[in-house]
């Protein structure tokens, strides 16, 4: 068992998704960067798709009750072990009665770069799962820990892990994280965009406005969406439209011109045009990106999109592949 | 308790291929939206449905989604590329007359007005008719699911007889209670879920939309037909 001693701006279970039921208006939800959660699970010597926890703008604590293996991804947030330091993508024993603190956001030397952790447990979240998700949908109230947010107090069972007791206790060890583009941390984050179904319908201005503009993720933002502010993109002619599917990466654009980047969270359907779409490989970035900080967009092709991704998937068979020969369960 | 006292049948639903190809275009790198042009007709819809159910058959798609005149699907394209996807896409759309999709009937219970539809009075005057026209009317007609979004569960239904259309709250509420039945525009439905909402709330029902311990876990379903009954009415 683990005990939530401080959730901080919004925890909750999640694990890669609960998918199939868009048709039912039912959202993907999952982790907001399922590469994040892919790793740590790893990590500990959990399957991909076993459930941690999305933690949100650090702040929070967590004591663990029995002897177990966690790891953090994304953001670190300053995060300690009984006061030891640990990193992200690290794999790092844990006793019975340790504490993990992750420092808040706004804490001294903490810096500002990042939104959201993701801890890996060994044997994972083990709540219930629910249409084939351990995932908590927050708009709906279903899934994860009886469907909300964590509060302060609450204790989540773990499952049983693959980890012998020699495993469980191994040393601490670490791989590389995934790489951000040059320059990325201390100025705008790039996400690689292909056209919508709706961007012939702006103007040219809007296009140019749309790949030159540093945009700034609003304070708005959340698991349904990131809502930008920056220059008023517009349409040549209004028409309505009419419901249509989205999916996470879309970029709708309200009457307002600001765009709205969906995430795992928004509806099935929507109907503001959709100007363009994130690519999959570039969601990570979009899940990590902070308040307050700046996005640039590219236009990319579907040649440049798929290589992407595939680079991404052989750096997660890179990950994998590092970690069978170091004797370390791998992913099922 | 999920199904109306009318037991559910299957209707076939024989579709025409005497539409336009749709238009095609990617949504993002893993997904496909496929359009018809308007305006949004059962027809078209029933095309629409035709089309989820066959590409669903297909090795590398994932989920199908209807939208309004337009269908939504993912896929692996490792496992179908994008130009073949749309290729077959169009030489499937010819031969989809054959094609059937299964609709329900299903009947809604609605305790209209008083507590239960706040606004009833509201949609009487702006229509011009008593509350009670207004109830006969609305339970009168026959509705049809096009397609389920914004919530799980939530229908956007068509069939709402013209008369009792009226426009949504100037002020949306922040927490519509669950099951609520209402009338936004020229659309009626009802609330899966307590969640914010701007539509006039005339009644509300004692079933469940959505139960997400259930197989389905939503009441309604793309293509069902849906009556609604009178329970009671407060005026």
């Amino acid at each position: 068992m683990m005990l939530v001693q401080k959730p901080g701006m919004l925890a909750s279970v999640q694990d890669l998704g609960r998918h199939g039921h868009r048709q039912f208006g039912i959202c993907p939800g999952g982790a907001l960067d399922v590469l994040a959660l892919t790793l740590a699970n790893r990590l500990v010597g959990n399957a991909d798709g076993a459930a941690g926890l999305e933690l949100t703008m650090g702040g929070c604590e967590i004591r663990f009750e029995t002897d177990t293996r966690i790891a953090l991804a994304g953001d670190g947030f300053g995060a300690r072990l009984d006061g030891t330091p640990i990193w992200p993508c690290w794999s790092i024993p844990v006793a019975a009665g340790q504490t993990l603190k992750l420092a808040g956001a706004n804490a001294a030397g903490v810096k500002k770069a990042g939104l959201r952790s993701w801890l890996a447990v060994a044997g994972g979240i083990d709540v219930p799962p629910v249409l084939g998700s351990r995932s908590t949908d927050l708009k709906a109230g279903f899934g994860g820990h009886e469907g909300r947010a964590l509060r302060k107090g609450d204790r989540l069972p773990l499952g049983a892990t693959p980890l012998d007791d020699a495993q469980l206790a191994r040393r601490p060890f670490g791989l590389r994280g995934p790489d951000w583009g040059p320059g990325e941390s201390d100025s705008a984050i790039a996400l690689r965009v292909l056209p919508g179904p709706e961007f012939d319908q702006f103007t040219a201005a809007s296009h140019a406005l749309l790949w030159s503009e540093r945009w700034r993720i609003t304070a708005q933002s959340n698991r349904m969406g990131s809502r930008l502010a920056g220059a008023e993109l517009k349409r040549r002619r209004t028409a309505d439209m009419l419901s249509s599917g989205v999916i996470p990466g879309t970029i709708q654009v309200p009457p307002s011109g600001q765009p709205i980047i969906l995430m795992g969270d928004a509806q099935t359907t929507g109907g503001y045009p959709r100007i363009g779409v994130v690519i999959r490989a570039d969601l990570w970035k979009l899940a990590q990106a902070p308040l307050d900080g700046r996005l640039r967009l590219v236009q990319v092709d579907m040649a440049a999109a798929l290589e992407a991704w595939a680079g991404q998937q052989r750096y997660l068979a890179q990950v994998a592949q590092g970690l069978a020969a170091a004797g370390w369960p791998g992913p099922a | 308790m999920w199904r109306s006292n009318w037991q559910p049948r299957c209707a076939a639903w024989v579709v025409s291929s005497r539409f336009p190809l749709p238009r095609l275009h990617p949504l993002g790198d893993a997904a496909l939206l496929c359009e018809l042009p308007p305006p949004a007709t059962l027809a078209h819809q029933q095309q629409i449905w035709a089309l989820g159910a066959e590409v669903q058959r297909w090795a590398g798609v994932g989920e199908v989604l209807p939208g309004m005149n337009n269908l939504t699907l993912t896929f692996d394209p490792i496992a179908i590329g994008i130009d073949v996807l749309m290729a077959r896409v169009n030489e499937a759309w010819p031969r989809l007359r054959a094609a059937t999709v299964e609709g329900r009937r299903v009947e809604i219970p609605v305790a209209y007005g008083g507590e239960h539809g706040p606004d009833l009075a509201d949609v009487a005057a702006h229509t011009g008719l008593t509350p009670a026209e207004v109830v006969r009317r609305h339970s009168a007609a026959e509705y049809v699911v096009y397609l389920l979004g914004f919530l799980p569960g939530f229908a956007f239904m068509g069939g709402l007889p013209p008369e009792l259309a009226t426009p949504r709250r100037a002020e949306p509420r922040t927490a519509v209670p669950a099951r609520s039945v209402g009338i936004g525009g020229e659309q009626t439905g009802i609330y899966p879920l307590v969640s914010p909402g701007g539509w006039q709330l005339i009644g509300r029902t004692s079933l469940e939309l959505f139960d997400p311990a259930a197989e389905p876990p939503t009441l309604l379903r793309p293509g069902d037909r849906v009556r609604f009954v009178v329970e009671s009415v407060q005026t």
